[in-house]
Formats: structure tokens, sequence, C-alpha cells
């Protein structure tokens, strides 16, 4: 019994960072609108320097002299953040908030290594609370009681500010409604900065407080913000309380789902979080949301299907690019088989994210799930390389098709955050259930066939299957399915009274572009000969969206130009450089504030103002009075 | 009236949100080939009938019976599949798409191939399409983007998509809101017409009297989420209840104020 107490106190004690990072994202998201991605890489920022100030002072004054220095000064770099980035972006399309912020985090965990170094770091224990409790036999840290205790001080102090202060007042007044607010007088930008600020101290406030416990490293922002995004959709974003008690009830599955699923403790969440997501889609605490702006939003250009000079330009690039093998080495058409992959990939995601307006966050736990798919048949059971390749994929549909049917419950940024959290749950299995993924080691020696053995006969295999997965996404565009897709996103009120069902529609196309993902990664596996938690992991999620950013997300053809002009950056570029992720984030927040509509778009756009220059003026204000 | 068949029956219609009651007990009727105006004013529960008959909202208590059946409750797009066709206060179209596939995408769902993913959409029911916005007098806008329409377009085109599914009842929530005024009698003179050739039943809002009295065949009056007058035009109009809604009691601003104001 007593060690179910002391099991139920250490899950009491994690709440307490859990909470302060929920509450900020809670704050912020309440006034902004904005989902800040980058609040895991503050609550890092938060950990690494109180890590250093507290080695530099002395003494109990020091150390918790340290703590707070550490979190106000995070929360002036948030400041400064918000003045430069985010005030550029609060009109834009929810994508590209979360994209930028996105942008920001990769950036952070750069310069994070740049300056501390890639080893964790331990730091010291609190003066004062350095020893443990004896508990029928069973130790508790004291530091856990302080930490048991705080969060509830801290509910109580920003409860007091919200009810008690004029500034309080403004906020909630904000959360409401923000354009009364600013017709009344009140300078938005200051309220907005200031809010900003007060949530990136407690995420940072939260990583500092974490440093006696744990040790400092540099994959925490991603770690907590996947179960800060659990919190807040259990929660319901901008509550308090109930940022408050999710952080509690998520930190108490986590405590016990371990005694009971030792290898997938993570299971226990899901549960919970999916019986949420059913009873109350918009969380326990939380109020339903207004229909969020549209993600595409930025022209009116309809889309049409390709003429027939086009098909025949596109044959002509067919040919071209089948004609690779007879110029080039094996090293060349292994990138640009690679290459023919990652447009399998992005042209999946652009299928969800631009055809049906939803923006997923985890597109890659799919393109994963493909590949240990295609691992599992041939080392497990032996099965030759078509059959791998023809049933592989189907593990990326069926897990589309179970993570599918909760993630289209919602939309916006809570379908962002779920399908992040869901592809989190995948990488936690594939890293953690050694027995049959192999974890960390992966699973090694999935060769092609003789037939597809050669780097000139795996190009070809690559670029073929490539070439099937993007027409028949074409044709889907153009299908009436795709109509009705485009329709769910444009309006769903109009869509839905002319008899559209407009959450099966989207289900079936997140099981669509799953099956595609799985394709490309069944594809992946036997290009690299082995596959490895990575194929799941954020990074590759991100990598997707990027793609279809770069190309020109309101376009029809701009994920596969994304993709094969990203892929060939990004394999140059880690040859380069060993912050990739700084630069890649650098580009993505560049992309966002300078060229939003990417590639394609942006030719798109520069033909159409050559060809009647009166019109292009008339459909960019029109565009901007339809927000 | 009795040979004609009943398209809609609501009965003890009631809706409260929080302590405000939206609509109260409201019962009515609409026959198939009739124009029923439904007027009040802001506040009165118009727009909260409106959801509810469509489906978007359930009500608290009452019933909705549609084409003889009880469709309380039931979805819009079930309701759609019934028969009815709904334009909406602000209008809801499908703004990345031309004028002529926002109603190609209506009749391919009443033709339910929605999950038809190989057949080339634009050139499905294109004949059709170009039917029905002839009808409304868009024929020269097909391959416009909806997003760049101006709003009294916006509006031909809902009722053309709304006549998509070819429907037995209309329901148009302030079809004319936010046109100019000759725009405003255009639209409902053609909407009459449409209606009364197809007979077609038709339930709509309006603030605008004299679309209102120029084509209704019956009008309900709410305030306050009741229903406190019915009734063919002219009883509605001179109905002193009715007037006093309209024009106010006269108790606040008689003349014996505005003396002592100006005084």
């Amino acid at each position: 019994m007593a060690f179910y107490i002391v099991q139920f106190l250490t899950g009491l004690a994690s709440a307490a960072s859990l909470f302060l990072v929920a509450s900020g994202l809670s704050i912020i998201f309440g006034v902004t609108r904005i989902v800040n991605f980058a609040h895991g890489a503050f609550y890092m920022l938060g950990a690494y320097l109180a890590y250093t100030l507290t080695e530099r002072l002395s003494g109990a004054l020091g150390f918790w002299g340290g703590i707070v220095a550490a979190a106000l000064a995070v929360a002036a770099f948030g400041v400064l953040i918000e003045m430069i980035l985010l005030r550029r972006i609060y009109r834009s399309p929810e994508l590209f908030q979360l994209l930028a912020t996105f942008g920001l985090t990769l950036m952070i965990e750069d310069i994070v290594v740049l300056i501390w170094g890639p080893d964790d770091l331990l730091g010291r224990r609190a003066p004062g609370f350095r020893g443990a409790v004896d508990f029928f036999g069973q130790q508790i840290p004291t530091y856990d009681l302080f930490l048991i205790v705080l969060s509830p001080i801290v509910l109580g102090l920003l409860w007091l500010l919200f009810r008690r202060t004029r500034w309080g007042v403004l906020v909630r007044a904000a959360t409401q409604d923000r354009d009364m607010v600013a017709a009344l007088g009140v300078n938005q930008k200051w309220l907005f900065t200031s809010v900003f600020a007060l949530g990136v101290f407690l995420a940072a406030l939260g990583g500092a407080l974490q440093i006696p416990r744990d040790a400092a490293n540099h994959a925490m922002d991603l770690n907590i913000i996947v179960d800060v995004f659990v919190v807040v959709v259990i929660g319901g974003l901008g509550s308090i309380i109930g940022a408050f008690v999710a952080a509690v009830l998520v930190s108490e599955l986590n405590a016990f789902g371990i005694l009971i699923f030792p290898k997938i403790s993570i299971i226990l969440v899901f549960l919970v979080m999916a019986v949420v997501l059913i009873v109350r889609p918009w969380g326990l605490f939380g109020k339903p949301e207004a229909p969020a702006r549209k993600t595409p939003g930025l022209t009116v250009r309809p889309w049409r299907p390709l003429s027939g000079n086009e098909r025949l330009a596109m044959i002509g690039v067919l040919v071209v690019a089948a004609a690779l093998p007879l110029i080039s080495g094996s090293y060349v058409l292994t990138v640009a088989s690679e290459i023919a992959i990652f447009v399998i990939f992005a042209a999946s995601l652009h299928f969800l994210m631009s055809v049906g307006g939803l923006a997923s966050f985890g597109h890659a736990a799919y393109f994963g799930l493909g590949a240990y798919g295609v691992a599992f048949l041939a080392k497990m059971a032996g099965m030759p390389m078509i059959v791998c390749l023809l049933i592989g994929p189907l593990l990326g549909l069926l897990g589309a098709a179970v993570f599918g049917f909760f993630v289209v419950q919602l939309s916006g940024v809570y379908f962002a955050m779920l399908t992040l959290a869901f592809a989190q749950i995948v990488w936690s299995i594939a890293f953690q259930w050694v027995g049959v993924t192999g974890g960390d080691n992966g699973i090694l020696g999935v060769w092609p066939a003789a037939w597809a053995g050669g780097a000139a006969n795996f190009y070809w295999l690559s670029l073929g299957i490539a070439v099937l997965v993007v027409a028949a996404l074409r044709i889907m565009v153009f299908s009436p399915f795709g109509y009705a897709l485009r329709a769910t996103r444009d309006s769903a009120l109009r869509s839905e009274a002319i008899g559209i069902d407009g959450k099966r529609i989207q289900w079936t196309a997140f099981v669509i572009a799953g099956t595609a993902a799985g394709i490309g990664g069944a594809l992946f596996a036997f290009l690299k000969g082995s596959v490895f938690p990575d194929s799941v992991g954020i990074s590759l999620s991100v990598d997707a969206l990027v793609m279809v950013l770069l190309g020109g997300v309101e376009t029809v053809s701009g994920a596969i130009v994304g993709a094969i002009v990203y892929k060939a950056l990004n394999i140059w570029l880690v040859s380069y450089t060993d912050f990739s992720k700084l630069v890649l984030g650098a580009v993505i927040v560049l992309i966002v504030v300078a060229m939003p509509k990417g590639i394609v778009g942006t030719i798109e756009t520069l033909q159409t103002r050559r060809a009647r220059p009166a019109k292009a003026t008339i459909l960019a204000s029109q565009a901007e009075t339809a927000e | 009236m009795s040979a004609v068949p009943i398209l809609l029956s609501v009965e003890g219609l009631t809706k409260s949100y929080g302590g405000v009651h939206a609509v109260r007990d409201v019962s009515f009727s609409l026959h198939a080939g009739e124009i029923l105006a439904l007027i009040g004013p802001n506040g009165a529960g118009k727009s909260t009938c409106f959801n509810i008959l469509n489906g978007q909202i359930a009500p608290g208590s009452g019933r909705v019976r549609l084409l003889g059946r009880d469709t309380t409750g039931e979805k819009p797009r079930a309701i759609w599949r019934l028969g009815v066709g709904r334009t909406f206060q602000i209008t809801a179209t499908f703004a990345t798409m031309t004028v002529r596939e926002n109603v190609q995408v209506a009749l391919v769902s009443h033709h339910s191939r929605l999950f038809n993913m190989w057949a080339s959409a634009p050139k499905l029911a294109r004949d059709e399409a170009e039917r029905l916005l002839g009808l409304v007098g868009m024929n020269g806008f097909a391959d416009r983007p909806c997003g760049e329409l101006a709003y009294g377009d916006l509006k031909r085109l809902e009722l053309a998509i709304a006549l998509a599914n070819q429907p037995k009842l209309l329901l148009m929530d302030e079809p004319t809101a936010g046109m100019a005024p000759r725009e405003r009698i255009e639209l409902m003179r053609l909407t009459a017409r449409i209606a009364r050739e197809q007979s077609i039943g038709v339930l709509f809002t309006e603030h605008d009297m004299d679309v209102v009295f120029e084509h209704a065949d019956r009008i309900l009056v709410l305030n306050r989420g009741a229903l406190i007058a019915e009734g063919v035009p002219e009883e509605v109009r001179r109905n002193p209840q009715v007037r006093a809604i309209y024009l106010g009691e006269g108790l606040v601003y008689d003349a014996r104020h505005r003396e002592g104001a100006s005084a």
C-alpha cells in the first residue's frame, strides 16, 4: 500500500512542471490564439539557463535566485521573439503560426547544443530539500513534496492575478473577445506581449524547477511539449484549471501506467485521451471553439486539371528522369531514389493538408509504420520483396484508420496537436518495445530482392511507384471525392447542408494519406536496408510539412516541387554543416514570414499578375476581406 | 387547402440558452407551393427556429415533421437528403472553387457519387449545373472563382446550390440581407417564380417588408421567441400587436417626452 502512495506522490510531483508549462501554453493561446509549439523549447532553455546560474551562484539565495532569474531571462527572450516574429504572423493562417513556432523550436535546439554542448547536465540539489522522508519504509524526496505544494500555490497566484488585477481582467476580456478589447482603447500589442512573457516565464520556471530532479537534456523540449499537448487536449485549451487537473491526471496515469504496462506506459494516457475526446472533444474544462480560420486563405485561385500540353510536358520530364541512370553513378541514383520516396511522402501529406485542410504534425507515423510493416514481413515472416511492398503499407493504413478516427473529430490546432501526440505514441512504442522493434537498434538487413538490387534498378522502381502514387492522388484531387474533401475544408456549414458527411470524408482522406505515406516508408526501408525509430520521428513529420509549405500549400503540384528542392538542399546541407536544425528552422521561419505562398504559389501569382495586371490586385483585396 | 400536402409541420418547438428563451412553444405548418415568411425584430428567435428546422441545433422540446417524417434532432445532411434546400443569412459557399464547381459538388452529392475517386468531377453534371446557373442568371460567371464574387451574386449562387437536389422545401434565412435594393427585389421575384413553377414550399425570414408583403402567401410574426401573429399579409399588417412591436407602443418617446426634451 505504501508503495502505491509513494507512486502517487511521485506522480503529483511530476505534475508540477507539466502544469506550469501547460498553463503557460493555455494563457498564451487564450489571448493570442497561437498554439506556441516553441513552448517546450522555452522550458528547455529555462532548465539549461538555471543549470548555469545555479552552478555559478552560491548558497540557498543563489540557488533560488538563479531559478527565478533563469525564468525571467527566458521570459525576456520570449518578449523579443514575440516582438520580432509573432507580431508579424498574428493574422496569418493557423498552419503558418504553428510552423513558425516549430521552426523556432528547431533553432533553439541547435542553439542549446551550441552553447551547452550535447551532454546531459545534472544540476545540484535544492538547498533545504536535499533529503528524503521515510514513509512506511519508502523514501520520498523532500523536493518532491516541495513541488507537490508548489503547483496549487501557483494555481492560486494565477487565479488572484486574473481575478483581482486590472491586467488580469483585460486578459480575461481579451480571451473572450480581443477585438472588443482593442475597440475599448486597450493597447493590444503590449497586452499580447505581456501575456506571452507570462506564459514563457511559466514554461521556463517549469524547466528550471526540473533540474534538481532530472538532468537537462536536449530532447526535453519535444518530450514535454507532447505531454503538454496531451494535457491541454484533455483539460481544454485556454483553461488554467483544466491544465491543472489534466496535468495531475496525466502524471498519475504515467506513474501507474509504468506498473501496468511497463513496456508501453504511454498507452494508458492514450486511452484516457481517446475517451475524453469522444465525450468532450474540446476537453474537460474547455469551451467549444468557434470555427477556426481556414488553412488556405492566401489566394482564391481555383485548381484545374493539367491541360493536354502540360501533360505532354510532364511525360517529357519523366522520360528525362528515367534516363538518369544512363548518365550518373550509384551515389546520385541513391539520392534520387530517396527524393522519389520523399515525393511520395510529401504528396501524401499534401492530400491531407492542402486538399483536406488538415495539417498533420505527425504524418511520419504512417511513413514509419509502412517501413516497420515491411521490416516485420521481411525479417520475421521472410516474405519476398514484392509481397512486402504490397502488404507492408497496410500497417500505415491500419494506423491511419485507428488514429484518424479520433483526430478528424477535431480541427485546426487541436488536430495538429493530436496528430503530433499520436505520432509520438507510435515513436515511443517503436523505441520502447525492444523485443519486437529492436528499439534504438532498429531492424537491420531489410535488403531488396535481386531484381531491384542495383542502384539503377531501385531508382527505376522508386520512380515508377512515385509516379503511380502521385498520379493516383492527383486523380483523386479532381474526383468527386476530392471535391467533397475541398468542400468540407472551404465551408463545413455548406458541405453539411448539401448532404456531405464531412467527418467520414476526412477520415477516408486520412486513411488514403496514411496509406500513401506507408508506401513511401515501405520503399524507404528497402532503400536503407533497415528501419529505425527515426522513421517515425517528429523531425521527419516536420520535413514533410516544410516540403509542402516550400512548394506552396495552396497549389496542386507544390508538394512535388517542394520535396525535390527541399530534399536535395537537405542532403547537401547535412554534408556541410553540423547545425542543420538551426538552418532548417531559420528557413521555415523565413518562408512563413517572407514567402508564404511557396515556390509554385509565387510563380503562379507572378503568371496571373502578368496575364491580367488589374485582376490580381482585386484578387488580393478580395482574399483579405474574405478573412 | 386540405388537398395540398403538408410539407412541414412544427409543434411546440422550444429552445433555451441558459436563462434566455430563444424559442417558446412555436407551432405552424407549411403546404406545398406555399411561400411563408417568418418575421420579427432582431433577437426574436427567427434564426434559432431556422437552425432547428434545418437540423443545425437540437430543440429543447417539440417536434419537427418534414414530408410526413419526424426529423427532430436529425443532422442537416439527413434533412437535405429528404429534399430540403437551405440558404444562409451569411452566405456559405466554397471560395476556392469556381461558381460552376460549387453547383457541381451539390449535384454530385445529390447523385450519391461523393466517394467516387476516379471520375473527373469538373466533367460531371456539367449541363445540369449550367441549367441551374441559367435559372438564377449566372451563366456568365460559371468559370469565375467563387471567392471574388460580389455579395449579391453569392446569394444567387446559394439559391442555385439550394435547388440542386430538386427540393420540395426551401429554407432561406434572410435571403436578401446585404444586397442592394434592386437586387433584393429581383432575387425574391426569381425565388417566387421558381417556387410557384415547381410547387416548392418556401419558408424565409426577412427584414425587408417590401419583399415580405410582395411575395408571402402567409406571414408568421415572432417576438421574444413566441409566435404572436399568423395570417395573410393584410391581416398581419392590421394586427395591433405587430404594429406595436415594429413601431413601438409610444410609451417612451411620446409627444410629452419630445416636448420635455426640447424645452
